[in-house]
C-alpha cells in the first residue's frame, strides 16, 4: 500500500510541476483542485533533540543532548490493539527495543520457556540497569515493520523483584526519572543485545536472561531468535542499517529536528554518498588517536555527551560541582584521528565547553560543546559528536554498498 | 618476590562452580581472590612486579575481571571488561553503601546517560562502555601500594 500511495503521490507531484508552479515539498491545491500532499518515503522517521518526557517531573528534570522519537507496537498480527509511543531514545550504544512499562498501555504476549516459566532480562548498560519481561510486538517505524519482534518491558509490576545477580550489577532505571525516556530504541552494529554468550548452554551465565517461575527468577540461556534485538534488522526491509541525521548545532538550542533513514544503499535516499566508511570490530569498537596515542572508542547516541580520557591526559579540568562532565575556563577545539579496523581513518575537531554555562540555560536541550571525562580511557562519542553530520551505522553481518557490516560511516 | 622483572604464571583450572560472577572485595584478602577463581571457570593467569600481584581470571562466558592484590595480600582494586558487570556487591564490599547513594547523587546531576564516574573519600568506582563492551574498574586511593598509582588498574 505504501509504495503505491507513494508512486500515485509522485505521478501526481509530477503532473502538477508541469501545469502549473506549484512544487510538491507541501500540500497544494492544483487546477482541477486535486489535493496532493507527499507522503514521506516510509524509511524517513523524523526525531527531535529536546528535553524529552522526563521534562514534566519538574524544573531540571529534562533531558540534555537526547534524541527522541515515536515507536507503534501492536499485538503481533493486530491492526487495531496497537499504541504508539513518543519519547524513545535513540540510542546507537545498544540493540532492542525497550519501553518503560508505565508507558505502555495494551498488553503484549510474554515470551516463555519451554518450561511456559515467563522470561525476563537483565540488561546491563554503563550507569545502570534495566530489568523486566521479554514479550513480543510487531514494531512499526514510519513505513518499516518488525514482526513479532522481542522486546523488553521494562520496570513491569508482574515482575517487582529485581534478582540479586542483576540487581549488583548497578541501579535500576525502570522508570521515566531514571530512564529519562519512556523507552530506548536499540539499533546499534550489534543484531542481538547479548549473543551467542547468552545462547550456549554450558558456558557461565551472565546474569542477562531469566526464567521466572512463581518460585522466583534464574538465571538461563536464551537462544539468538528469542534474545531482545535490534527493531531495524528486523524489518522485512532496509534492515541492513540506519542513518541519523541531525543538523549543526552552534552553542545551544532548546529544540532541533532530525531524521532516522532505514537502510543503506537500499532506496534512493540512503546512499553512503561521500561518506567515509570506518570499519569496526564485531560490537562497534573503533581506534581513536589523541596526541598519537591510540585509544579505544564509539559512536553513541545514547550518550548525552562526548565522554573522553581525563583531566589529567587532556589538561581540561572538570567542573568542581559536576565531575563528570569538563568545565574550561574558555571553550576549546580538540582534534584527534578516528582510525577505523579498515585502514580508513580522518580526523574530526569538537568543541569542548563549560558545562556550567552551557546547562545553565534551563531551556537549552540541545547543546554543542557537553563534553566530560571517561575515565576508564578511550572515547565515548556521544549525541554532540552527531550534530552536523549524517552518521551511518551498519549492522553485523548485514551486506551494504559500503560492504558487509558491522561499520559506522560519516 | 623480589625479582625486578614480571613473570608470568599461567595455571588452568577446571571447576564445577555454577556461580558466575566475580568480585574480590576491595580491602579483602587473598581468600576472596580465591574464592573468585573457583567461582569462575577459565584461565587464571598471575603477573607479579615487585609491588603487587595481579590475578587474571578469564573466564568462559568473555568477562575478564583483574584483581590487583599488594604484596601483603590487600586488594587494593579490580577491573573488568565484558558482557556484564561484577556483582558490585561483592567487590566493593563495605564500601557498597557508600557507592550507591553516590550513584544516585550523581543521578540527580545528570541530564542524560553516560559513563558512571564516582569518586568518594577512599573510594573510586569508575564504570563505563556501551551493551556487550562494558568495562569497570574500583579502587581504594589509601590502599595503593606505595608508588603505585591508580593509572595501573585496567
Amino acid at each position: 500500500m505504501k509504495a503505491i500511495t507513494f508512486r500515485v503521490s509522485f505521478a501526481l507531484c509530477l503532473a502538477l510541476a508541469l501545469l502549473s508552479t506549484f512544487g510538491c515539498g507541501s500540500a497544494a491545491t492544483g487546477p482541477g483542485q486535486f489535493q496532493v500532499t507527499t507522503t514521506p518515503a516510509p524509511n524517513v522517521q523524523s526525531v527531535t533533540v529536546n528535553s524529552g518526557p522526563s521534562s514534566v517531573l519538574g524544573p531540571g528534570s529534562g533531558y540534555v543532548d537526547g534524541a527522541f522519537t515515536s515507536v507503534t507496537v501492536c499485538a503481533p498480527g493486530s491492526t487495531t490493539n496497537c499504541q504508539t509511543i513518543d519519547g524513545i531514545l535513540v540510542d546507537t550504544g545498544s540493540s532492542g527495543l525497550r519501553i518503560l512499562s508505565s508507558a505502555l498501555t495494551i498488553a503484549l504476549p510474554q515470551q516463555t520457556d519451554s518450561s511456559s516459566n515467563p522470561i525476563a532480562e537483565c540488561a546491563a548498560f554503563a550507569d545502570g540497569i534495566t530489568w523486566g519481561p521479554v514479550q513480543t510486538a510487531d514494531v512499526k517505524i514510519a513505513g518499516e515493520q518488525a514482526s513479532s519482534l522481542p522486546i523488553q518491558v521494562i520496570g513491569s509490576p508482574n515482575f517487582p523483584t529485581i534478582p540479586a545477580d542483576c540487581a549488583s550489577q548497578g541501579a535500576p532505571e525502570d522508570d521515566l526519572a531514571s530512564l529519562g525516556a519512556n523507552g530506548l530504541l536499540g539499533m546499534g552494529p550489534s543484531i542481538q543485545d547479548c549473543g551467542a554468550d547468552c545462547a550456549t548452554a554450558g558456558s557461565l551465565s551472565l546474569g542477562a536472561y531469566f526464567s521466572c517461575p512463581s518460585s522466583g527468577c534464574v538465571d538461563t540461556t536464551e537462544g539468538l531468535a528469542q534474545q531482545v534485538q535490534n527493531p531495524v534488522a528486523a524489518f522485512t526491509a532496509d534492515n541492513n542499517g540506519v542513518i541519523l541525521e541531525l543538523p549543526a548545532v552552534s552553542g545551544e538550542e532548546g529544540s532541533v529536528t532530525g531524521t532516522l533513514i532505514f537502510g543503506i544503499g537500499t532506496e534512493t535516499n540512503n546512499g553512503l554518498g561521500s561518506a567515509t566508511v570506518f570499519g569496526t570490530d564485531s560490537l562497534g569498537n573503533f581506534t581513536t588517536i589523541f596526541q598519537s596515542t591510540q585509544y579505544p572508542s564509539f559512536l553513541d547516541s545514547g550518550s548525552n555527551a562526548i565522554y573522553f580520557l581525563d583531566a589529567t591526559t587532556t589538561g581540561i579540568p572538570v567542573c568542581t560541582d559536576i565531575s563528570f562532565l569538563y568545565c574550561p575556563v574558555s571553550a576549546q577545539k580538540i582534534n584527534v584521528t578516528n582510525d577505523g579496523t579498515n585502514g580508513a581513518n580522518g580526523p574530526v575537531t569538537f568543541t569542548v565547553a563549560n558545562a556550567d554555562l552551557l546547562l545553565s540555560n534551563p531551556a537549552s536541550a540541545a547543546i554543542n560543546g557537553l563534553a566530560g571525562p571517561n575515565s576508564l580511557g578511550g572515547f565515548d562519542f556521544g549525541l554532540p559528536f552527531f550534530f552536523g553530520r549524517n552518521v551511518y551505522t551498519a549492522f553485523d553481518g548485514k551486506g551494504t554498498s559500503g560492504g558487509t557490516g558491522p561499520y559506522l560511516a560519516y | 618476590m623480589k625479582l625486578k622483572f614480571l613473570f608470568v604464571l599461567s595455571i588452568a583450572i577446571l571447576v564445577l562452580a555454577l556461580a558466575h560472577r566475580a568480585g574480590a572485595s576491595l580491602g579483602g584478602d587473598l581468600s576472596s581472590v580465591r574464592d573468585d577463581q573457583m567461582k569462575l571457570q577459565g584461565t587464571v593467569r598471575m603477573t607479579s612486579n615487585n609491588a603487587y600481584n595481579v590475578h587474571e581470571i578469564r573466564a568462559s562466558n568473555g568477562i575478564v575481571v583483574r584483581e590487583y592484590v599488594s604484596l601483603s595480600g590487600n586488594v587494593f582494586g579490580v577491573a573488568w571488561q565484558g558482557h556484564s558487570h561484577p556483582d558490585l556487591r561483592q567487590v566493593l564490599g563495605a564500601n557498597y553503601d557508600q557507592f550507591a547513594k553516590a550513584v544516585q547523587a550523581q543521578r540527580a546531576q545528570r541530564h542524560g546517560h553516560g559513563p558512571l564516574l564516582i569518586e568518594q573519600p577512599g573510594l573510586v568506582v569508575q564504570m563505563g562502555g556501551h551493551m556487550r563492551a562494558l568495562a569497570g574498574k574500583a579502587y581504594l586511593p589509601q590502599n595503593l601500594p606505595a608508588g603505585v598509582g591508580a593509572e595501573v588498574i585496567r
